[in-house]
């Protein structure tokens, strides 16, 4: 990597540390000691199930909140406030700053997603007194959760590099929902017929496919996770945050900065 | 022959305006123009005038729509240019959440100052505007005089050869607005090439070897300060001591003014002998006869005005 890209990255990742973005973490952890206090309580015998997939879903929902509204604003925001006028006047190609903006918000949701981890398992230990090797899943479940960040921040710096922030947040959050059910919707085109078909099929396949990399509620009923998948899915998210930021380089470059 | 520090060759911008963007809206007409190195240069024009368009067309911001561009003989999209120059935008913006030490200490990075000599770039650089003490202070913080300074101090911490400054004395008070003089001034003593915007006509009068004068996008001249304004026919002033303003002088439209019992009228240089032999046949004493240099701004408004007579 660059040293301006990784100088751009380092930037991005002291800016959402110095907004005070990490504070989500005061809360995910209060929800984290509340749920562990709680559900052993109201869940006889199911505990852990209760509290691995509030848990995993807190981490994934927090996470998306962040990328979503930090990530729109990557570029816009720059934009707005002219500090890219003296970034884009230095020895800067402008793919090395979204590639640096990219990474930068990519490292700090790895970093929120460890310390949310840090809270959940010492919150399952706290219940279940203990780890099973079944628990491993647990820590394929956050790898996903990680390649879920990764796709929706390049979708949102994408959507970012020539729409406003509110639609920008507008079209990456209706993504993450329609990618959240894309199983549901390659289903409702294998029902259908003639355009219909193609056109659902189309769309299927066009948005990210969250489902696949949704496997909290296996992990949470112990069963393991195919290897063959965590390979897809890594594959997968690679090639999809690459397309969306070469979309997002290729608008960019074009772009006046008026 | 030297290579010039700037030239551009028929550099235009037009912009697509309206809901479907067919409307075009001219940003910058073609512009020819060569800025030699170590010349500090004025860009010169009313508000809306084209000098940000020109600027950011120089720094790759805004993709032109014809001609093309050269900083120290490289295209401007060159990035080994970007590392030869510094740019202080009009009402700069930084990242608040930097203190002026990391802010600086980042740009140098981006610049590719070599890290040992970093921290040496931008601590000079800190003393150089005046602004070590408070180098630690998040620039939320700082008021905008002290912003200004930030974005000088971001323009050179990586030693440039040619700097461009927008405005560079906007919104700054007098004494702020002397440092800058002087900074420039200074500049200029390096060798350095300065290219700044401005419509504060007695700073460019009081800095610039050449300037160039730009209004709705068009070039409307350019050449050294004194050479401007030799083209222009400046008035003259008379002195006398009389009771009355002779009736010749106001007849002929002179700008007359009595107190006491001195008289001063200012002339066109063609008026000067017909109004000496009115002033000589009230039998009023001369006093003096004095040609009035006629200053940038003289310049402006005349260049401004013939083209608005043309226009009519």
């Amino acid at each position: 990597m660059s040293s301006r890209i990784s100088a751009i990255a380092s930037n991005t990742f002291r800016e959402a540390v110095r907004d005070r973005v990490l504070y989500n973490l005061i809360a995910f952890a209060l929800l984290m000691v509340g749920a562990a206090l709680l559900v052993g309580q109201i869940s006889i015998g199911i505990e852990r199930i209760v509290l691995v997939n509030l848990g995993l879903t807190a981490v994934s929902l927090f996470g998306m909140v962040i990328a979503i509204f930090i990530g729109i604003g990557l570029v816009s925001k720059e934009i707005e406030k002219r500090t890219l006028y003296t970034m884009l006047s230095r020895p800067v190609r402008r793919w090395e700053f979204v590639l640096g903006k990219f990474c930068g918000l990519a490292g700090t949701l790895v970093v929120n997603t460890f310390f949310m981890a840090v809270g959940f398992f010492a919150a399952l230990l706290y219940l279940a007194h203990g780890f099973q090797w079944s628990d491993t899943g647990l820590l394929v479940a956050l790898y996903f959760i990680v390649l879920e960040f990764v796709i929706l921040t390049a979708m949102a710096l994408l959507f970012s590099s020539f729409s406003s922030p509110l639609l920008a947040a507008i079209f990456t959050f209706a993504l993450f929902v329609i990618g959240s059910f894309s199983e549901d919707l390659r289903g409702f085109a294998a029902m259908a017929h003639g355009p219909t078909h193609w056109l659902t099929m189309m769309a299927a396949y066009l948005v990210p496919n969250f489902a696949s990399l949704n496997v909290i509620s296996s992990v949470a009923h112990g069963e393991p996770v195919a290897s063959s998948l965590v390979l897809y899915n890594t594959v997968y998210a690679v090639l999809y945050a690459s397309a969306a930021l070469a979309g997002a380089v290729l608008i960019f470059d074009r772009r006046n900065l008026k | 022959m030297l290579t010039p520090a700037i030239q551009t060759a028929n550099l235009e911008k037009t912009y697509a305006v309206g809901f479907w963007r067919k409307k075009p809206r001219v940003g910058l007409k073609p512009l020819s123009l060569e800025v030699q190195e170590g010349e500090v240069f004025g860009y010169l024009g009313p508000n809306g005038a084209g000098k940000t368009t020109t600027l950011k067309l120089l720094m790759g911001l805004v993709l032109p729509s014809g001609g093309s561009a050269h900083i120290l003989g490289m295209e401007i999209n060159d990035p080994r240019v970007k590392a030869q120059i510094g740019f202080l935008p009009e009402h700069p913006y930084f990242y608040d959440y930097l203190t002026a030490r990391e802010l600086l200490e980042y740009y140098a990075q981006l610049s590719g100052v070599a890290g040992k000599e970093r921290a040496h770039r931008v601590e000079a650089v800190l003393e150089r505007v005046g602004l070590p003490d408070v180098a630690g202070v998040q620039l939320r913080k700082f008021s905008k005089g002290m912003l200004q300074r930030v974005g000088i101090a971001q323009a050179l911490v990586h030693n440039p050869r040619v700097v461009f400054l927008d405005e560079p004395m906007s919104g700054l008070d007098p004494m702020g607005r002397r440092e800058v003089r002087d900074l420039i001034e200074g500049l200029r003593q390096e060798g350095k090439t300065v290219f700044f915007s401005t419509h504060i006509l007695s700073d460019a009068e009081a800095l610039c070897d050449r300037v160039a004068i730009l209004n709705k996008g068009e070039l409307r001249g350019v050449g050294a300060v004194a050479e401007l304004t030799s083209t222009v026919h400046g008035k003259v002033e008379i002195i006398w001591v009389g009771a009355t303003v002779p009736g010749a002088l106001k007849s002929m439209g002179a700008e007359c003014r009595l107190t006491g019992e001195t008289g001063r009228a200012l002339v066109g240089e063609e008026s000067v002998d017909a109004a000496i032999d009115a002033i000589r046949n009230a039998h009023f004493r001369l006093v003096s006869v004095t040609p009035l240099r006629a200053t940038l701004e003289d310049y402006f408004v005349q260049r401004l005005d013939a083209r608005a007579e043309v226009a009519q």
